[in-house]
């Protein structure tokens, strides 16, 4: 099992959608909300996902194509 | 001897012993190294610091490294320069230049990297790694190189040849990753947590960090112990901006300068400034942004340190200031033109802001400022390469005195 940590930034027409749950039933993935900030105009969640590498890659690929942007959560690592 | 005393998380204060550790296991926050103030307090003066070597070394007392024998490669005391010229065009009368194009690999991020990679040794790393298009790098592979460590330097495909030059000759493992920014990026977290390798700005950032405090402290240091009125610095994780800031605060409370009254301001290119977006906006959340500059040393769409970047700028009463790629150029060539100093597009980000807050009354001409220039120009040159204007002559004195119209 491997786990990934990473940070959702959701557009404001994704504030009301389900998108961890719906990640968590859709793929083998356990989600694990570490921080967040979510109002009715934006939102950030900060989670770590556990399960097996394919299934984490599909999941994140899903909430990408969903419109969620997905982030590590070390911030950007190319430097100048 | 080192006064850390282990890690912190900035958050919810977790603490850690001294490790490599990318973020809090908690709330997976950014974590920083803590000191014992009070004892470095009693084991740190102006004489102890002054009697030092002339590098970031005369500061060891506040770094987190133990060894006596660092690897070095002279970073540090670079010149703090009064800009006179530059201060008459600009409307200020105390304006100074910390100019750290003057450092072994030609940045700033040589001494963020001194301190990251004595740390590496001092865990037992073999390896360092990083992922860069040129600064950090170049840093990277010239002190792994001095240190007789590996190197692996991560780059998107689509960098330029020649700027990979400045990292190649010190012989690091350049690996180039046919995908876009953000997947190299996603690709080295992967790495960073398969590898048992210390990656400079993951698992080694609480380290990497604290040596840009050494920009702060050289400049109270230069000024005559004292912290200036304004600082104006570029930010592009944020992180530079935070430890300048921490290194007054630092000398401060040692009771090597006086309390700090500094206004910070922050610069950033429009094509990439989601700190300044969230300043203006009056957030404190930071919305990450894919970057569309040509200032690509300072190009970071989503800053790890971004958070407490802006809360600096805000605590201290300063600010922050974005301006366009043309005025990031001006702003090169001004610097060049009035002070002799040929920085890298970053810099002209720093003219140019600092231009703006001037104009809109925000640093006053009396206000001692200094404006940090952290890289220099020749690896991006050819971003203004349209100052080449040659005067074309014969061979012939004649053929010179008609066109210079200089009698003979």
């Amino acid at each position: 099992m491997a786990k990934k940590q990473v940070m959702f930034t959701f557009p404001h027409d994704l504030i009301k959608e389900p998108i961890i749950y719906l990640l968590s039933h859709k793929f083998e993935v356990v989600t694990n909300i570490r921080r967040a900030d979510v109002t009715e105009n934006r939102g950030w969640v900060v989670l770590e996902l556990e399960g097996e590498d394919k299934e984490i890659d599909a999941g994140i690929a899903w909430v990408i194509e969903k419109g969620v942007r997905v982030d590590p959560i070390e911030g950007d690592i190319i430097e100048g | 001897m080192s006064f850390a005393t282990g890690l912190r998380c900035r958050k919810c204060g977790q603490e850690y012993p001294l490790q490599p550790l990318k973020v809090c296991d908690f709330c997976l926050s950014p974590v920083e190294v803590n000191y014992d103030y009070k004892a470095m307090s009693k084991a740190v003066s102006r004489d102890s610091i002054a009697a030092g070597p002339t590098t970031i070394w005369r500061y060891r007392d506040l770094l987190p490294v133990e060894t006596k024998h660092e690897i070095d490669l002279g970073t540090g005391m670079t010149p703090l320069v009064k800009a006179d010229n530059l201060g008459w065009e600009l409307g200020l009368e105390r304006l100074y230049i910390k100019n750290d194009c003057l450092t072994p690999t030609y940045s700033f991020k040589d001494r963020a990297v001194a301190v990251a990679v004595n740390k590496a040794k001092e865990f037992g790393f073999d390896t360092v790694a990083c992922a860069s298009t040129g600064n950090l790098a170049a840093s990277v592979a010239a002190h792994a190189a001095k240190a007789g460590m590996k190197a692996y330097v991560f780059v998107p495909s689509n960098v330029e040849p020649g700027k990979l030059v400045g990292v190649s000759i010190y012989k690091p493992n350049l690996v180039t990753v046919e995908g876009s920014y953000d997947d190299v990026n996603r690709l080295c977290a992967e790495v960073a947590q398969r590898y048992n390798w210390g990656f400079i700005n993951i698992n080694l950032r609480p380290y990497y960090a604290e040596g840009s405090k050494t920009l702060g402290y050289e400049v109270a240091e230069q000024l005559g112990w004292q912290s200036p009125d304004c600082v104006v610095a570029p930010a592009a994780s944020g992180l530079l901006f935070t430890r300048i800031w921490k290194g007054l605060q630092e000398l401060s409370m040692l009771k090597l300068i006086d309390p700090v009254n500094t206004h910070m301001y922050l610069t950033q290119a429009a094509g990439s400034s989601p700190i300044v977006k969230a300043h203006e906006a009056g957030s404190l959340h930071i919305h990450p942004v894919t970057p569309n500059t040509i200032v690509t040393s300072i190009a970071i769409g989503n800053p790890a340190d971004g958070y407490y970047a802006l809360m600096v700028a805000r605590q201290s009463g300063g600010g922050a200031q974005d301006v366009n790629d043309e005025e990031a150029i001006e702003g090169m060539k001004l610097l060049a033109e009035t002070e002799g100093i040929f920085a890298e597009a970053a810099g002209g980000v720093v003219i140019a802001g600092l231009r703006k807050l001037v104009q809109a009354g925000k640093i006053h001409k009396g206000q001692l400022t200094v404006a940090f220039i952290t890289g220099a120009g020749p690896r991006t040159q050819e971003i203004v390469s349209d100052v080449v204007q040659p005067v074309k002559v014969e061979p012939n004195l004649k053929s010179f005195s008609e066109v210079a119209g200089v009698g003979v």
